[in-house]
């Protein structure tokens, strides 16, 4: 858990009576529209197609239960009951009035959650892992560099108004749980031969209407140099970057039209000249950062204890869940559990106030009193001792959150849609809702493995289509909503971008087809546990389009 | 480049105009007496170019109580307006999906 300093504390509530000050002055008329937007923007304030929105960053997807408990009463007090969770470890309320947008800031800030650069052409929330100082499969906690990162672009006037929004991750791990290729910039700590950490550098990734995934511009970074590096990039993006052509603007275009390579020489020449100035990280400064995040005292415990082992023997309900939603911890004795947000029939991403208190009051319970946020709209409980598993799933069950799903074919990652989005051609939440009621069977959807499928209502691709195994794009045409399908993409260590299988489909089609291409994979794997993404990866595509195009 | 206000507006069949409420975000409709309502067959439904614009105009130049006004089409059902695609039934009835559970109970706002 991070602890925010006064600094921190000061900055946020600053923020929000300025904020105040600005919501007065368009109320009375004394700011125009266009003056304003530009104003609520840099706080995450959007008008959407019914309400106000206001999008929340979680940094590096960490919350306290206070900050849980903090949404939930948000969300009853000034919102609809509801948050939703997004792909990029924020929370949206959807049902905001401005009027009441400070004082649902000032209290935000009191547990030091804010808007601040969660909309706007900015550097977004620095996003991770959402198993970061927990998975045992990782170098260390990329969270330490996400905050390094996300306390020098806070704000910074540099990059405050850049040529477009710049979203940033960071990954420490062997498995890629960040989507890292998928971003405008990534960091990805690995060992050179000779066992040094160091990063390797990404740029130019992003979905949208042209999807790129991020090429490596610098393989082996020095840890201490992370931040003048970062500010090499964001300075050639800001020189370079299009700023006549929106849908030109994000730094994907400027590294396909310059190439990486050249990209990357503009880069290394910034660098070079500021490397070893203000910006090199000393080892001061990063144990001071590293000092604020705090683990629980885990206890000496051993894994698989005695009460665990008859509680699976005799609880086949709870053995299911915790095959799908129990993942090793890095400390033995203790687990990572994940909470589906994607219970059947229900809106992917969505938790209920009363939900996210139940969430908050078994994290302090169970998981030293720490959240965590996935891309994939999920939250993590990530310190749980194993003895405990029984006890915590008992109660997340009665709180409907112990859906077995997690990873499965109606483990959906969905977009608002045109439900709430003025951007959206498409619905994307009733396909998803759609899906989970055509993959409701349990039994069946373990036995498809790992499949994800990622719909998003336009183009603009919040929902992360392009990287679904499965993926859905909703489109309009004629006044009629369709939906591309493409398959093949995924968003870990092996990204890639799917493609697609034929025309686009009505809305009443989608799950039919969605359920052609599981049928196929059934048929064409070599055996049960060939994962859909490897079956497809051996095959091709031609035999997945044979099968949909022979039914629609 | 044409300035916005003389700009055409193609009409192909009855439109209104409508925007949001800047207190709330709400969808509003310009009525026939240069109010809002958030009624849709309260509005002012116009058939013509020339009409649209104007009423789009005036709209526009209410700018302390409404937020980015435009036209949409409309179908009319016994002399009533209703929403003519998709996106506009979309923001005349809300979201076409229930709201989570607790939404329906938790509807007391804190301001009236």
């Amino acid at each position: 858990m991070y602890v925010h300093d006064a600094f921190d504390r000061r900055l946020i509530t600053e923020r929000v009576e300025e904020f105040r000050d600005q919501v007065r002055r368009r109320l009375s008329g004394e700011l125009t529209e266009d003056e304003f937007k530009l104003l609520r923007l840099l706080n995450g304030v959007y008008l959407q197609l019914h309400a106000y929105m206001l999008r929340i960053g979680i940094p590096y997807g960490t919350l306290s239960s206070a900050q849980l408990r903090m949404l939930a009463h948000v969300a009853r007090r000034y919102d609809r009951g509801y948050g939703h969770f997004t792909t990029r470890q924020n929370i949206q309320f959807h049902w905001i009035k401005l009027e009441n947008l400070p004082d649902a800031m000032a209290e935000l800030a009191r547990v030091g959650l804010h808007g601040i650069q969660t909309s706007g052409n900015s550097v977004r929330n620095v996003t991770t892992d959402q198993w970061a100082g927990v998975a045992p499969d990782e170098i260390e906690d990329p969270r330490v560099w996400a905050e390094v990162v996300r306390q020098h672009v806070t704000l910074h006037p540099e990059f405050t108004f850049m040529p477009r929004k710049f979203k940033i991750a960071v990954g420490t791990a062997t498995h890629d749980r960040a989507a890292l290729r998928i971003h405008d910039l990534a960091l990805r700590l690995h060992r050179n031969e000779a066992g040094d950490a160091g990063f390797e550098v990404m740029v130019g990734g992003g979905l949208g209407r042209t999807p790129f995934l991020a090429k490596t511009i610098k393989k082996f970074l020095p840890k201490h140099d992370v931040l003048s590096y970062v500010e090499a990039v964001l300075r050639t993006y800001n020189q370079f970057g299009r700023r006549d052509n929106a849908w030109k603007a994000r730094i994907k275009i400027l590294v396909h039209e310059l190439g990486a390579e050249a990209f990357a020489r503009e880069v290394e020449q910034e660098w070079l000249s500021i490397k070893d100035g203000a910006l090199a990280l000393d080892d001061a400064a990063l144990a001071e950062i590293a000092a604020r995040f705090r683990y629980p005292a885990y206890e000496r415990l051993a894994d698989d204890p005695l009460e665990l082992k008859k509680a699976l023997a005799t609880d086949r309900r709870f053995d299911t869940w915790r095959r799908n939603a129990v993942a090793r911890h890095r400390m033995p004795g203790y687990a990572i559990v994940t909470l589906s947000l994607k219970a059947e029939g229900e809106t992917p991403g969505d938790a209920t106030a009363a939900q996210m208190d139940a969430i908050a009051d078994l994290a302090d319970r169970y998981s030293a009193g720490e959240i965590r946020v996935g891309h994939e709209q999920n939250l993590v409980l990530p310190h749980v001792r194993q003895q405990d598993l029984h006890a915590l799933w008992r109660a997340l069950d009665a709180a409907g959150l112990a859906t077995p799903n997690v990873g499965l074919v109606s483990d959906i990652i969905a977009c608002p849609g045109l439900d709430y989005c003025s951007l959206a051609n498409a619905r994307s939440i009733p396909i998803a809702q759609d899906l989970t009621r055509r993959f409701r069977d349990g039994d069946l959807a373990r036995g498809l493995n790992r499949l994800h499928i990622n719909i998003s209502g336009c183009i603009n691709a919040c929902g992360h289509h392009h990287v679904g195994h499965i993926g859905i794009l909703g489109v309009e045409k004629n006044g009629e909503e369709y939906y591309q399908v493409t398959i093949g993409g995924r968003a870990d260590e092996e990204a890639a971008l799917g493609k697609l299988i034929g025309p686009a489909v009505p809305y009443g089609e989608v799950a039919n087809v969605v359920e052609d291409i599981v049928a196929a994979y059934v048929e064409l794997r070599e055996r049960p546990g060939e994962i859909f993404i490897d079956t497809l990866k051996r095959v091709g595509i031609e035999p997945f389009k044979e099968r949909v195009h022979a039914a629609h | 480049m044409t300035s916005p206000l003389h700009q055409k507006i193609k009409v192909a069949g009855p439109v209104v105009v409508t925007a949001n409420r800047l207190t709330d975000g709400a969808v509003i409709y310009r009525t026939t007496n240069g109010q809002w309502t958030t009624e849709l067959p309260g509005a002012e439904v116009v058939t013509t170019s020339d009409a649209a614009m104007a009423l789009l105009t005036a709209a526009r130049a209410d700018l302390v109580r409404v937020v980015d006004a435009y036209v949409a089409p409309v179908v009319l059902a016994d002399g009533s307006p209703r929403p003519g695609n998709l996106r506009e039934r979309i923001r005349a009835a809300g979201p076409t999906i229930d709201l989570p559970a607790s939404a329906a109970t938790s509807d007391v706002h804190v301001c009236a």
